[in-house]
Order: structure tokens, then C-alpha cells, then sequence
């Protein structure tokens, strides 16, 4: 591949690559072919619904383990009631967008570097750039395009579930009325609530991407590499999503 | 899908090659006939492999130039290229199969890439392509499912996707049985016989050499040896060539700091000294 040698010249590279696909998307005269299209979809299917079983099993449990805590505290000055509040709040804006970007990262990241690294190792970017074949619109792009849109809405799935497995917690075990629980979510959730929270999680997926995508077309010697490069990118990826989300939520604040 | 052009020759003139400070080739300069089989020829790590990638534009030149049917590749702009690229074939070392894809959509990819051929006619020259190269019953089969010479005769077919006028192979016979190199090598013989192609072979395999070669060009240490026909290869003189062709090793072993013989008494000494301890087996 014609990018530079060091590792930042390749991430700048690469992100002019893929900025030039998001404008060929949407430029009328740049057809895109059908078989690439497929390959969006297929990505979308495999990142989107492959990661829902673990998505809402673990979403299930933070709602759980988050109306468990607060009912402790709430007990104690005699809000229990505001046990919905801070369930609702607390995933949509944070855990639900984290945790399942956490997930992606580690499920839909570390693919997207194992495969690239060992496409990479194995001459099939070659084989690709020798065909006349762009290798980031054929490989990193579909990846890019399914990540922006499943994982807001996988964000969204897991809220859901986080609040509904929060609710079912709360009327079972604490003794509230899951009518009262739900009308209480729906009243105090306002819509920026919910958008910060997904636009969180398209930025953690856009990173997730870049990063993995990143670190596969680094991989140079052999399969020992392709281990060290997945590793890598899962961490690097954690690593900045923790920091775009301080990010977010500062600006959040700022703009309250 | 483009008809296939005349079939080009290649022009090398001075191609010096490195990485960093390590030059991997030195003043290459030679010319591959249009229409014949020019295999390069030299042992492990000579340059033949990075001579084919300078030659499919995978690796720049730091000087001299690259001449296809007489144009200068480095001066052609991106759409040039890309029509240039669009001539070539390339088979890699293993195939370089899509992992991802069966071995159908794998040959499909730059006809549905290039061109706007329906899906019907795209699976029918696909199935065309892999008669050719005796696949016709694996087309929905995964590379990982197909044995090493399996995958290179798809690798073959799939770079004879496109029809081209250049057909480029990394040691196609590497790592293949005598039988299924020796299939391969007629397989090659036959595309040449059958879509008159320029094709250039780089490989040390000897059976090759002379069962394909119309042209030979010899690397050493990243110098151009010998280039020529098989009869002058044959009458050459130089040691290294006679050694290649011969392939007699050396009696005394280059590699080694000492001889078989030292080697073996030590070997001895350590397991005589190894039972007089009442230990383990060496």
C-alpha cells in the first residue's frame, strides 16, 4: 500500500481514505457498485444482530446491579421512588452507550484487526490493490459505514433493555409499581438525554473502526503480529472512548 | 469487460531497489519479450519476488524505470495505472484467495469490480474461468477448504479474470508435489499457447525452467546474472550458474563452521559423556 511507513502517517492516510468514501456516498454520480453494498449489510448483520444476545444479557445485568445500589442509598432517606431516575439516566447517558461499545470493541474491534492484519500478512491487500480494487472501500469501509449505524442502534437496544430489566428488578424485589416505574423513566428522560447517548456511541464506533482497521494495516510479521496488533487496538480503543466520553460529557455539562 | 490489448513487453532499464539503507536490487536492466515466458530465475532472497512486485507497481523503484509495451509506468497518472493494472494477471506465492470468499465470488470480484456484466454472465465466465484451470466443482468452496495447488490454480484463474495481456506468477510452483507442479507448468504453457500473453514466471524450481522458459533472466544477490534463451543458459559458464543448474552442493559445507565429520565425533563425545553420567538419552 502506497501509505507511509510510520504509524501516524498511515492513521492520517487512512482517515483521508475513508472521508473520501463518505463523499463518494453521497456524490449522486458515484455509483456504488451492488456487491459492495452487500458487504454493508452483511457487516451490519454480523456487528448488529450477532451482538445482541451478549449485548442484552449484559445490559440486563447493569440495570439490575444499578436499581440493586441505588435502592441501598435511596432506602436510607426514604427515595426509593427515584430508583427509576437514576436507572434511566445513569444508561442512557453513560452505561448503556459505553458498555455496549465496550462489547463492540472487544467483539466487532478485535475482528476487524485479526482479519485485516491477516489479509495483510497473507498478500490479499495486494491482491486486492493489484485488481484495481481500492482496499479501504473493499474492506475498511463497509466495516466503517455498519459500526456508524449499528452501534447507536445497539446503544438504544441496550438501554432499553437496561431500563426494562431495571423496572422488572424494582417491582419483583423492591415493591414498586411498574407502571409507576415506567411513567417515571418516560417523564424524567428528556430527548437531549437520549441523543447524547447515541451520539456518544457513533463516536465510539467511528473510533472503534479507525483504530482497529488501523492497527490490522500496521501488521507486518506474520501471526505473532496479528496477536499483538488485535491486542493493541482493543486497548487503544477502550483507552479513547473512555477519553471521547469525558470528552462528551464535559461538553454535555458545559451546554446543560 | 475491455478486450485484451497486444501482448506487451517489459522493459527494465537500470531498476534499483531497497528498503532503507539495504538495496535488494542493483541496475536491473533487461527486456521481456511480448508474447513469450520469461522466467527469473536465482536462489532464496535474490530480488526475483520484489522484481515482480516493482513490475505490478506494489513496490516503488528508487531509480531506473519500468516500461509496459513501451510506456514508462512512472510517468502514467492514476487512471493510466489503474487501466495498466487492469492488463496485468497476477498469481501470488499462495494464491492470495479472499479468505472471506468462496473461491466464485473470489474470481467474480474484479468483473463485478471493472466491469457492468450482469450476475448471470459474471457466473458464467467464472465458471468459464475455473473449467480452465480444472475448479469447476469447487466454485463454492472457501479457500481454506482447497489443498496449496488448488489454491493456486484458482489463484491462476482468478487473475485470468480479466483477460489479460500480462500474465505475472510468484513461484507457482513452490510447495506443489512434482505431479501438480508439473500440472501447473502446463497449465501455464497451455494459457500462453491458447491467449498468446506476455508472462513472466519468477521461480528457482529447475523442472520449470525447462519445461516453460522462452526467456531467462538470472538474479544473484540482487545483480542480473544471465539473460538470455534456455540453449545460451545451458552453454553459460559462469560458477554460479553451472551450480544452480547442476545443483550439486559443495563438498565443503559453507554454512557450517565446521565439518560433518567434526560435528558428528562431538555429537558422540556428548552422548559417551552423556551414559557415563548414567543420564538421559542424547
Amino acid at each position: 500500500m502506497a501509505a507511509g511507513g510510520n504509524e501516524a502517517g498511515m492513521l492520517v492516510w487512512l482517515v483521508m481514505r475513508l472521508w473520501g468514501c463518505i463523499r463518494d456516498t453521497f456524490l449522486p454520480w458515484r455509483r456504488t457498485k451492488a456487491y459492495q453494498r452487500s458487504r454493508v449489510w452483511s457487516h451490519m448483520a454480523w456487528i448488529g444482530a450477532d451482538s445482541l444476545p451478549i449485548i442484552s444479557v449484559i445490559s440486563a445485568c447493569v440495570g439490575i446491579i444499578l436499581a440493586l445500589q441505588s435502592a441501598t442509598q435511596l432506602e436510607k432517606v426514604g427515595a426509593l421512588s427515584y430508583v427509576a431516575n437514576l436507572v434511566g439516566f445513569s444508561i442512557v447517558t453513560e452505561l448503556g452507550p459505553l458498555l455496549v461499545c465496550l462489547i463492540l470493541a472487544g467483539r466487532a474491534g478485535a475482528a476487524f484487526t485479526a482479519e485485516i492484519a491477516t489479509m495483510r500478512i497473507s498478500e490479499e491487500i495486494d491482491a486486492l490493490e493489484v485488481m484495481g480494487i481500492d482496499p479501504i472501500r473493499f474492506m475498511v469501509w463497509p466495516k466503517f459505514a455498519a459500526m456508524c449505524v449499528m452501534a447507536p442502534l445497539l446503544a438504544l437496544w441496550g438501554d432499553a433493555v437496561g431500563i426494562t430489566a431495571g423496572g422488572v428488578f424494582s417491582t419483583l424485589a423492591l415493591g414498586l409499581s411498574g407502571k409507576a416505574y415506567f411513567l417515571q423513566t418516560a417523564h424524567f428522560l428528556t430527548m437531549r438525554d437520549l441523543l447524547s447517548g447515541l451520539v456518544k456511541s457513533a463516536g465510539f464506533g467511528i473510533t472503534i473502526t479507525i483504530v482497529s482497521c488501523w492497527q490490522g494495516l500496521l501488521a507486518r510479521e506474520g501471526a505473532a503480529d496479528v496477536g499483538r496488533r488485535t491486542t493493541r487496538a482493543v486497548v487503544q480503543s477502550i483507552f479513547l472512548m473512555i477519553l471521547l466520553d469525558l470528552f462528551f460529557t464535559a461538553l454535555n455539562y458545559i451546554f446543560r | 469487460m475491455p478486450g485484451r490489448l497486444e501482448s506487451p513487453e517489459i522493459t527494465l532499464e537500470g531498476v534499483t531497489v531497497g528498503y532503507g539503507e539495504r538495496v535488494v536490487l542493483s541496475g536491473v536492466t533487461t527486456k521481456l519479450p511480448g508474447g513469450g515466458i520469461s522466467v527469473i530465475l536465482g536462489g532464496s532472497g535474490c530480488g526475483k519476488s520484489t522484481l515482480l512486485r516493482n513490475i505490478i507497481g506494489l513496490v516503488p523503484i528508487m531509480s531506473g524505470s519500468i516500461a509496459l509495451g513501451g510506456r514508462d509506468m512512472a510517468a502514467m497518472d492514476a487512471a493510466e495505472r489503474l487501466a495498466m493494472r487492469r492488463r496485468m494477471g497476477v498469481l501470488f506465492q499462495d494464491g492470495a484467495l479472499l479468505g472471506s470468499l468462496r473461491l466464485g465470488e473470489n474470481i467474480a470480484l474484479p468483473l463485478r469490480e471493472h466491469t457492468d456484466l450482469s450476475d448471470s454472465l459474471i457466473e458464467e465466465v467464472v465458471r468459464l474461468k475455473l473449467r480452465l484451470v480444472g475448479l469447476a466443482d469447487f466454485m463454492d468452496y472457501f479457500p481454506s477448504e482447497l489443498s496449496g495447488g488448488m489454491r493456486k490454480r484458482a489463484g491462476l484463474a482468478r487473475a485470468m479474470a480479466m483477460d489479460p495481456a500480462v500474465l505475472l506468477c510468484d513461484e507457482p510452483t513452490s510447495g506443489l508435489d512434482p505431479v501438480t507442479a508439473a500440472e501447473m507448468d502446463q497449465l501455464v504453457l497451455e494459457l500462453k499457447a491458447t491467449f498468446d500473453m506476455t508472462i513472466v514466471v519468477v521461480t528457482h524450481d529447475l523442472e520449470s525452467l525447462y519445461a516453460i522458459a522462452d526467456h531467462v533472466v538470472v538474479l544473484r544477490e540482487g545483480r542480473m546474472l544471465f539473460e538470455g534463451s534456455l540453449s545460451a543458459l545451458a552453454g553459460c559458464d559462469d560458477p554460479f550458474i553451472r551450480q544452480f543448474l547442476g545443483r550439486r552442493p559443495a563438498r565443503e559445507s559453507r554454512v557450517l563452521p565446521e565439518t560433518w565429520e567434526a560435528l558428528v565425533a562431538r555429537r558422540r563425545e556428548l552422548v559417551a559423556a552423556g551414559r557415563a553420567q548414567g543420564g538421559s538419552r542424547c
